[in-house]
Parts: structure tokens; sequence; C-alpha cells
């Protein structure tokens, strides 16, 4: 073996070697967030956190209820809006449309989607904030529906292509109508693979916070109603996080390790499930 | 029966809209209808979002004009408002981010790709993919209370004692500024460009390899020399779309960058970034003209990241049309 040959083999080995490196520190990084949240809101999370209201300054104990509830508020009524329009909008692109105008309700989709969800806060606020003159769990679930819109679609519209077309075929020629062959024949061969990507993007915003500092805001109490400031796990760790108090650190690090759970837990599940039974549609 | 009758194709003019009637009788067409309102609404909301920029930043648009790019007074009281600190700031975090980022991702998408056997490249890619679910506000509370005390305590100290003849590192270690942003965000955009380079790379044909090994070039001159280039500008598109991904970046950036307009070459120094600027400012806005700015800060941003996002994609899509066989390199 000459000395040029051993050189060559030497780098590819040790170039290998390095994207190996490159790997590891890239997943460790996972681990080291997991570690982190684990020890950190381990300490300070309790049953108070769940069940309390949020204490005034100087005074220790204390939790984040109504931001929990506030969350789940504002993630039930942003699913009511975007959902709809995704997968309804999803079956048009895969069983009505012409190619152009399915062109161009994937280019706008797809143009929502990677809008910075400050921009789309900024929307919401025009619309929902600006004409009433007060924030609202509304508008906040307004800002995250509309997030949901172009995942929903357009994983609609893939698990609903990826149905055999054998299958539509055999219900037409029962008899059944187009409507009718959607509905009972093409969605429920679909159902599953929807439906994780609709949890997918509930894991998705459910942790955003830039379209909510400026559309729900924040509350300190309870918010009755749904036309009320509300608070949320998200805005409550930004909030606490950069106030000068240790126990709202505490606090702060209790509701990461709440939110990042929730987001992981369900991303694990929805990602198996996906692995697992249909195909998973590329983006 | 009228209903029956309904159904007999006939000579008449009318005969296009009875065959129209039929069909809203069995539904079809009405469920035509309903799935188009939604999938219209779709358009009109993306519509809707830029209209609304447009119009909502026209105050500072006609005040200023280009202005508002060039100067860098940014003061709601005088009603005086120049860009430039956080357009500077915007880039040059995201430069940072993307210097770190692209080889270590491009490194990492490369052992997932080509060398790791697919039974450790799958469950390390399921770790990547919920890497990038994690949601910003989680890594801007690691940022806030793990990585600016690391930069302040040794990284910057120790870049100063190396590279501190560079303009880059000098000036006081604040903890926080342009780097610790750059580096928080280098961590959130890496997922991205090992998913998206990941799939770009295992889409090379296979022949291109066993080509290039059986010209006798070692594996890694295989990868780098031949697939590598192949994939080229489908790395490109998942390199465009972190950086879209990393300018219009809210929260964790908030957290770490310090919130001081100022241009500065040193990249210790705190700075201050439009999205960040936007929700720091947004509430408590003094006046219709400093709305209006934040607005047209918010169309900036938007602007950006449209283009980037559909370079991002037209050169995803050149590269699978060519691993898909339609030409060759």
């Amino acid at each position: 073996m000459n000395a040029r040959l051993r050189w060559r083999k030497l780098v590819s080995g040790f170039m290998l070697t390095m994207t190996g490196v490159c790997a590891l520190v890239a997943v460790s990084v996972l681990f080291f967030i997991l570690g982190y949240f684990v020890y950190n809101g381990g300490m300070s999370i309790n049953w108070d956190f769940f069940t309390k209201l949020p204490t005034q300054v100087g005074e220790t104990g204390g939790g984040m209820a109504n931001a929990i509830v506030g969350s789940a508020k504002l993630l039930l009524l942003a699913s009511l809006i975007g959902v709809p329009i995704g997968f309804f909008g999803g079956i048009y692109l895969a069983e009505f449309s012409s190619t152009k105008v399915a062109f161009v309700v994937r280019y706008a989709a797809d143009l929502l989607n990677g809008v910075p969800s400050i921009v789309i806060g900024i929307f919401a606020y025009a619309l929902l904030v600006l004409p009433f003159k007060h924030f609202s769990t509304i508008a906040g679930s307004f800002a995250l529906g509309i997030m949901m819109i172009p995942i929903t679609l357009r994983s609609t519209e893939e698990f609903l292509l990826g149905v055999p077309r054998a299958l539509r075929e055999g219900s037409m020629a029962l008899g059944a109508g187009k409507w009718t062959t959607i509905m009972r024949v093409v969605v429920p061969a679909a159902y599953r693979g929807i439906m994780t990507a609709i949890l997918l993007a509930l894991a998705r915003v459910a942790g955003e916070t830039a379209p909510l500092l400026f559309t729900a805001l924040g509350n300190h109490y309870w918010s009755p109603g749904w036309n009320q400031p509300t608070s949320s796990l998200p805005v409550m760790i930004f909030t606490y996080a950069l106030s000068p108090y240790e126990e709202w650190h505490r606090q702060a690090w209790a509701a990461g390790l709440v939110l990042l759970g929730l987001v992981l837990m369900v991303n694990i599940v929805a990602r198996v499930i996906l692995s697992r039974g249909v195909a998973v549609p590329r983006s | 029966m009228a209903t029956s009758s309904i159904n007999v194709p006939s000579a008449s003019p009318v005969a296009g809209s009875r065959s129209f009637l039929s069909k809203l009788r069995n539904g079809d067409e009405i469920a035509r209808l309903i799935t188009f309102l939604f999938a219209a609404t779709v358009v009109l909301i993306t519509v809707g979002l830029v209209v609304e920029l447009w119009i909502g930043s026209a105050l500072p648009r006609h005040k200023f004009g280009f202005s508002f790019f060039v100067t860098s007074v940014w003061d709601p009281i005088a009603e005086q408002f120049g860009a430039l600190p956080f357009i500077y700031g915007t880039l040059v975090t995201a430069g940072v981010a993307l210097f770190l980022a692209v080889p270590l991702g491009i490194g990492a998408a490369i052992f997932l790709a080509e060398l790791a056997p697919q039974k450790l490249s799958d469950p390390l890619q399921f770790f990547i993919d919920l890497l990038a679910a994690v949601p910003s506000v989680i890594y801007g509370l690691l940022g806030l209370f793990i990585v600016i005390p690391m930069m302040r305590q040794w990284i910057q100290p120790a870049l100063k004692n190396t590279l501190g003849f560079l303009p880059l590192f000098q000036g006081p270690a604040y903890g926080v500024g342009f780097f610790t942003a750059g580096i928080v965000l280098a961590i959130m955009v890496i997922p991205y460009i090992i998913s998206v380079s990941r799939e770009v790379l295992l889409s090379v044909p296979r022949d291109q390899r066993e080509a290039a090994l059986a010209l006798g070039s070692t594996r890694w001159e295989s990868t780098w020399k031949v697939v590598v280039p192949f994939a080229k500008t489908g790395i490109m598109g998942s390199i465009f779309l972190a950086l879209a991904r990393a300018l219009g970046e809210t929260m964790a950036v908030t957290m770490v960058i310090g919130n001081t307009p100022t241009i500065s070459s040193s990249l210790f120094s705190p700075g201050y970034s439009i999205a960040a600027v936007i929700a720091n400012e947004f509430t408590e806005a003094t006046g219709d003209m400093h709305l209006s700015a934040l607005i047209e800060l918010g169309l900036v941003l938007f602007l950006l990241t449209f283009i980037l996002n559909g370079l991002a994609r037209l050169l995803m899509l050149l590269t699978t049309q060519r691993g898909s066989g339609m030409g060759h390199a």
C-alpha cells in the first residue's frame, strides 16, 4: 500500500468519524434538554402547580392552573377553527379540484406555513383585537388556528391521495355517489393518518408563544368565557423566565417541563402510529 | 314523477342546468361547493394577511420611504423610525446560526444517509424530528439560564483570549448578545438542515455511489466528491429553509439577544432583532405611527421568509427531480 493511498484512507476514516460526531452532538442536544428540564422542573413541580392560581410577587407557592386551562381553551378553539378548514380544504384538493385551483391553494397553504408566527400574531391582532379594542381568547385561538391549517390541509390531501383507486372504484361500482364514497370509504381508510397529523399540528401550536403575546395577552387570574385575555403556558414561561424573582424562575422551569413533556409525548405517540400504520406524507 | 324526469337527459336548452340540478340532489355538487369554500378560505386568509400587512404599514411607508431601512434612530416619542439596527441584528444572528449549523447539520445528515445502517439511522432521525418539535420558548428558557451564564463565564473569555485580535470578538462579555442568540438559533435550525439534507442525500441514485467506488475512490471521496455535489441544490434548499426559520424566530432570540438596538462589529455586543422588537413593543406601542412601523417590520419579515421559502422549495424540487432519473450530474 503506497503512502498516498494510506493517506486517502486515513482522511476517509477521519471525515466519516467526524460526521458521526456531528450526528451524536445533534442528537445529544435532545437528551441534554430533556435531562435539564426533568432535573430543574422536577424539583419545582408539585400538585399545587396544577391546582392553584399564581401568587403575588414575594409569596411562595401557587401554581399555574389558570394557564393550563387557558392553554386548553386556546387549543380547543384553535382546532375548531383550523381543523375544519384544513380537513375539508384537503378533501377538495384531493378529490374535486382542478390542477390549477389545487396549485393556488397548495401554494397559499405552503406560504402560510412559512410565515413567522409573530407575523400571524400581527394579523390576528389587526383582525380581532384592534376592532374590539381588547385582547381575547378568541383572537389567540384564531392565530393558533391559522397556524394549524396548512399542516392539516396538506396531510389530509396526502393521506387521501394515498388511498388506492380500487377502493373508490369499488364503492362507485356499488352505486354510491362521489360524496358518499369519500365520506364512507376514502376518509375512513385515511382516518388514522389524518388524525395523527392533526395531533402533530396541535402539538406544534401548543408551544407557540409569539402569536399569543398580543392576542391572548396574559392574565393573572382565571379567564371567564372566551372574550377576555387569558394566560397560557408558553406565555407564562416567557414572562416568568424574564422576571427577576427566583420563585418565578422555579415556576417557569416547572411549566417548561409540563409543556415539553406534553409536546414530546404527543409527537412520540403520533410518529409511532404513523410509522407503523400508514406511510408518512412527505411535505 | 318530477324527480325521475329530471334525470332524463334531454335536448332542451336547459339540459345543462338540469343535470347540474340532479347532481345537486345527489349532494356531490353541494359537497364540491362546500369543500371549495373551505379551500378558498385558505387562499383568502393568506391574501388577507398580505393585504393587512400592506395597509397596516402605509403610514411609515409613506412618511419614511426607503430611509426606514437605512436609518438607525428608533424613537417612538419623536416618531422617528429607522429599522437598520433590527435588520442588522436579524441578519447577523441568522448568519452566526448558519455558520455553526450548516457544517454540523450537513455532517450529521451525511452520517445518517450514507454511513449509518437503517437500524441506527431511523431512531436517530426520530430523535432529530423530536428536537424539531421542541417549542421555541423552551429553547429560550435554556438559553436564558444555561447558555448565557456559560457564554459569560467561559466561552466569551476564551474566545477573547484566543481570537481577540478580530473585531468580532472584542468588547465586554455580557453573555447576552448577537453571538448567544446565534448559538441558540443554530441549535434550533440544525434539525431542519439534517432532516431535509438527509432526505435529499437518500434520493441520490445508488449507481452514482457505486460508480465512484468502482473507480477506486474511498468511501469519503465517493460521498464528498460525488454524492454531495449531486445533492448540492437540495442541500442549499435545506439551508434556505433553515435561514427562513432563523430570521423569523422570535421567542428564543428575544430572551437572549439583550434587546438593545445597536449596530456593532462585535458579536459580543447586545443587539435587537426584527421579531424581538415586534414581540416587545407591539402591545405597548405609543401611537399609530409606532404600531404601523412595527407592522412594516412584520411585512419585511414576511417578505424575507417568503422569498427564502420559495427558493428553498424550488431548489429541493430541482434535486428530487434529478434524483428520480430525469437527468444526470
